[in-house]
């Protein structure tokens, strides 16, 4: 699979990854590269192979549906990069 | 005091033939004489150091204290501690002091060890290097122009050159037995839910797993016994006794079967190493193993499977880094978009970047069964490998890594070629499988390391060995020129 710059573009605004314009070539090559490399596994015959996606198979444990966190927002604030009144402060969203 | 062990740092501790405030200083001063020729360390935390110190020799005095009372130990700057910088080696967490202890730090504190500081690493463990890190490389000690691997690569540098007798480190892929390997140290990885994640910076959740690093098997156990066992706050922690490692070191190993994979010593591997790796079989034959070799078929695809599930699974960890709640934030958004697009695209360094791209392209819409199914499917034939193969064997051994330690920038530029670095390391990731690499001498003046892979839970096994191997041998004791 070989990643053109618009591809390189539109991967990058899904992560909400800012590339900068110069940066694209390079990306487009290497992750072309990466996806080369991966598409290797395309030789195993994966037919009727259950996929593994813990390498335990364990279950998820369950816990008694109680609160066990306690209130630490004033420290959690603490090292929020805007906070005011105690809410964290982002760009207005609605007009 | 830098040449003892661990187990010497404790025993002479609990004897009172020196305190524990002595052996800070002593390694605290190393630190500040040598690092600056490394760069292993990213903070060191003296006075904190000190503080655990004095409280650790008070412990002692009136005849208390657990079995690291007193001995300094350093963490690699992912697990998050209380009050001191977690950077994760990265500008987007430069400014993170997180709220809380890991709980493998808190385990290494309530054991009494002293903690010297957070070690470099490449950024959030993306890398087998050390190059990939904010603060720059960490050099090897054996060469200051060679890499250390990666990503504990701070750990493996600082154990290594004895500033430091034990350190944590996290592995992914390989991030703690390469860097030990090309250290020429001794370093674990345990099986998949053995050591709690809770408080270590997530990479690929289903693969990462905390361990020691340490110079000797023996060290490795202690600081093993202490990090691990059940935490409900992980939910993947796996409710299980963590029996004595320590005990488990004097086991004989005649009659130990050891398989070595025949797809891990073809072609890529260097002389130097290959001989070193089969030196070091022979040794444990002549301790009473029966070598027999094996197969794994599905080696060759762990690394395509690897570089789908890692990254996938770190596209979806590292979205919580938005600018909103903790860590950077770019100056002046215009909008919402902007202020995620340019935190992250300036936080995040290429490699991570990489990483978040490649993963959030395998996930996105029409192929997900292409690329993250199709990678689980290949990674259950990569398990049952390994199932088959521990029906004939008890350990495998083999290369830790195809070469030695590489030259600074030497790959950098080449994400795939760096990816090959883990070509032996990543499936014991993939499988949940514990793996050691213990040093085996040296290639070209640098040091060679061997792994050891054990069945699930059978860490006590594989310490076994690299113990009985370190009683036979002296590599282990090997110092780096001018790190003495």
């Amino acid at each position: 699979m070989s990643l053109g710059p618009d591809e390189v573009r539109r991967i990058a605004w899904l992560a909400r990854v800012a590339i900068r314009e110069e940066d694209i070539p390079d990306y487009a090559r290497n992750l072309s590269r990466i996806l080369e490399l991966v598409e290797q596994m395309n030789a195993a015959d994966t037919e009727g192979v259950e996929p593994l996606a813990h390498p335990l198979e364990l279950p998820q444990r369950m816990r008694p549906d109680e609160v066990t966190e306690e209130d630490r927002r004033e420290r959690y604030q603490a090292i929020a990069p805007l906070v005011e009144r105690g809410l964290y402060l982002v760009p207005r969203v609605i007009e | 005091m830098h040449e003892r062990t661990i187990a010497e740092l404790a025993h002479g501790l609990r004897a009172g033939e020196f305190s524990a405030v002595e052996v800070t200083e002593a390694f605290l001063r190393r630190i500040e004489a040598l690092d600056g020729r490394l760069n292993s360390f990213i903070t060191v935390t003296a006075e904190r150091a000190l503080e655990q110190a004095r409280a650790a020799d008070e412990r002692l005095r009136r005849g208390g204290g657990g079995p690291l009372t007193g001995v300094p130990v350093a963490h690699k700057d992912i697990f998050c501690t209380d009050g001191v910088r977690t950077s994760c080696a990265s500008r987007m967490l430069d400014s993170f002091v997180a709220p809380y202890d890991a709980t493998v730090v808190e385990r290494l504190r309530d054991a009494g060890a002293v903690m010297l500081g957070k070690t470099n690493m490449d950024e959030f463990a993306m890398g087998s290097s050390n190059e990939t890190s904010f603060y720059g490389p960490v050099r090897n000690p054996w060469d200051t122009e060679r890499v250390p691997g990666g990503s504990s690569g701070g750990s493996a540098a600082a154990v290594a050159a004895r500033l430091v007798p034990g350190a944590t480190g996290t592995d992914t892929g390989g991030s703690i037995r390469q860097p030990a390997a090309l250290c020429g140290i001794t370093g674990l990885k345990p099986t998949y839910g053995r050591v709690s994640r809770w408080g270590m910076i997530a990479f690929a959740s289903s693969l990462d797993q905390g361990g020691p690093m340490a110079r000797t098997a023996e060290d490795v156990a202690l600081l093993l016994g202490a990090m691990a066992g059940f935490d409900p706050r992980d939910s993947t922690s796996v409710d299980r006794p963590v029996p004595d490692y320590a005990a488990e070191l004097a086991r004989p190993l005649r009659g130990l079967r050891v398989g070595l994979p025949r797809e891990y010593f073809g072609e890529g591997l260097e002389a130097g190493v290959r001989e070193a790796v089969e030196a070091a079989v022979r040794v444990l034959e002549s301790e009473g193993a029966e070598v027999r070799e094996i197969s794994l078929p599905t080696t060759p695809l762990a690394v395509p499977a690897y570089y789908v599930v890692a990254p996938a699974e770190a596209s979806s960890n590292l979205a919580r880094y938005d600018g909103v709640r903790y860590g950077y934030r770019c100056e002046d958004p215009r909008d919402l978009e902007d202020l995620y697009m340019r935190t992250r695209g300036e936080g995040f360094g290429a490699e991570v970047k990489r990483r978040i791209l490649v993963g959030t392209y395998t996930l996105s819409a029409g192929y997900y069964d292409a690329y993250y199914l199709k990678a689980q499917k290949v990674r259950r034939l990569i398990r049952d490998d390994f199932v088959r193969a521990f029906e004939e064997v008890d350990v495998i051994a083999g290369p830790t890594s195809p070469t030695t330690a590489f030259r600074l920038g030497e790959r950098l530029d080449d994400p795939v070629t760096m990816y090959l670095s883990d070509v032996y390391t990543i499936a014991a990731n993939l499988a949940g499988l514990p793996a050691l690499s213990m040093p085996v001498g040296f290639a070209g003046g640098l040091p060679v390391g061997m792994q050891l892979i054990g069945r699930h839970f059978e860490e006590g096994r594989l310490l076994n060995v690299a113990h009985q191997y370190q009683l036979a041998t002296d590599w282990h004791r090997a110092a780096p020129p001018g790190f003495e």
